[in-house]
């Protein structure tokens, strides 16, 4: 039986379809999570993708935090299931505190949509274990809040645990370390700014990202141990 | 009970980068305004808040300040209290 995927919608979400089209396009299942709903049904991984979530009143993120879908998906974070968010997901996921750091604006003050060359580091997460270390990647960002930052001891917990999981090979946004996503100590929460969904075809540059969504598919924890 | 005026300042922390601050800060000089330094984007917040006394509201503003109103990993609040 096929994968399927919850694609969690908040007000001002913008890439849904994309990750829902590519899921199904890699032979997976998807469908969309409304962010008033306090379930997430029988989903066996979840995407948070890009966008807006609640006009990003306040910062980024920080309001997405309230809506009732989020108490129901760190539950499931917290009992193993795999959680991929995706830029504005990303961001949500760190103001939530599921994953540590945060997103300030871009070094440059500019708004970035561009393709970038991402180094794949860590392979320990439900995602990476599907690369191997030193892999290059392909994938587009598009984001003014992407500039990862965090303390120094939260860095070194990253790099002693293997949580970075991506960097930027020519870092755009001033990224501590460069980073472009990284998971969990458990590696079953994954944040990342680049668009995995936005590279899934030739026509769009690169087909890296379908690796990214389908290590999703195949990459769940929670339903193949 | 009073209404108690709440002003609250969020910026950037001490150490964290502040790139539009930095940028009015370069754009300064062009008007003439030499000698400029330490500039900080930040943002205002103001509410009402209903409260017996001073320290109660320091201490409900600190946690609204720490659990939502700011960023910790990046911003820094600064509280201005005064009675309606």
């Amino acid at each position: 039986m096929s994968q399927r995927i919850g694609v969690v919608q908040f007000p001002g979400t913008n890439c849904e379809q994309d990750n829902i089209d590519t899921i199904k396009n890699l032979g997976g299942d998807a469908e969309i999570l409304w962010h008033g709903s306090d379930t997430i049904g029988s989903v066996d991984a979840i995407v948070i993708p890009g966008g807006f979530a609640h006009g990003d009143y306040l910062r980024c993120g920080a309001i997405a935090r309230f809506s009732p879908i989020m108490t129901a998906i760190s539950r499931f974070a917290k009992s193993g299931g795999v959680v991929l968010g995706i830029c504005n997901g990303f961001q949500i996921l760190t103001e939530t505190g599921l994953l540590p750091g945060a997103l300030q604006k871009n070094v440059g003050l500019k708004f970035l949509c561009q393709m970038e060359s991402l180094i794949v580091d860590s392979t320990s997460s439900a995602i990476g274990r599907w690369f191997k270390s030193g892999e290059k990647l392909q994938i587009p960002i598009n984001h003014f809040e992407g500039n990862y930052v965090c303390s120094p001891e939260v860095m070194s917990e990253l790099e002693a645990y293997g949580q970075i999981f991506l960097r930027y090979e020519s870092n755009p946004n001033g990224s501590i370390g460069s980073i472009a996503g990284i998971s969990n100590k458990e590696g079953n929460i994954i944040g990342m700014m680049p668009h995995p969904e936005r590279a899934t075809s030739d026509l769009l540059g690169s087909i890296d990202g379908n690796r990214i969504l389908r290590g999703l598919l195949e990459g769940n924890v929670k339903n193949n141990s | 009970m009073t209404i108690w005026r709440v002003k609250i300042e969020v910026s950037p922390r001490s150490g964290i980068a502040d790139p539009a601050g930095a940028t009015i800060e370069r754009s300064l000089p062009a008007l003439g305004f030499e000698n400029v330094q330490n500039v900080r984007l930040g943002k205002l917040i103001r509410l009402d808040i209903e409260a017996e006394n001073r320290e109660d509201v320091e201490k409900l503003v600190s946690d609204m300040c720490e659990r939502f109103l700011t960023n910790p990993v990046i911003e820094d609040s600064c509280v201005e209290i005064s009675e309606s």
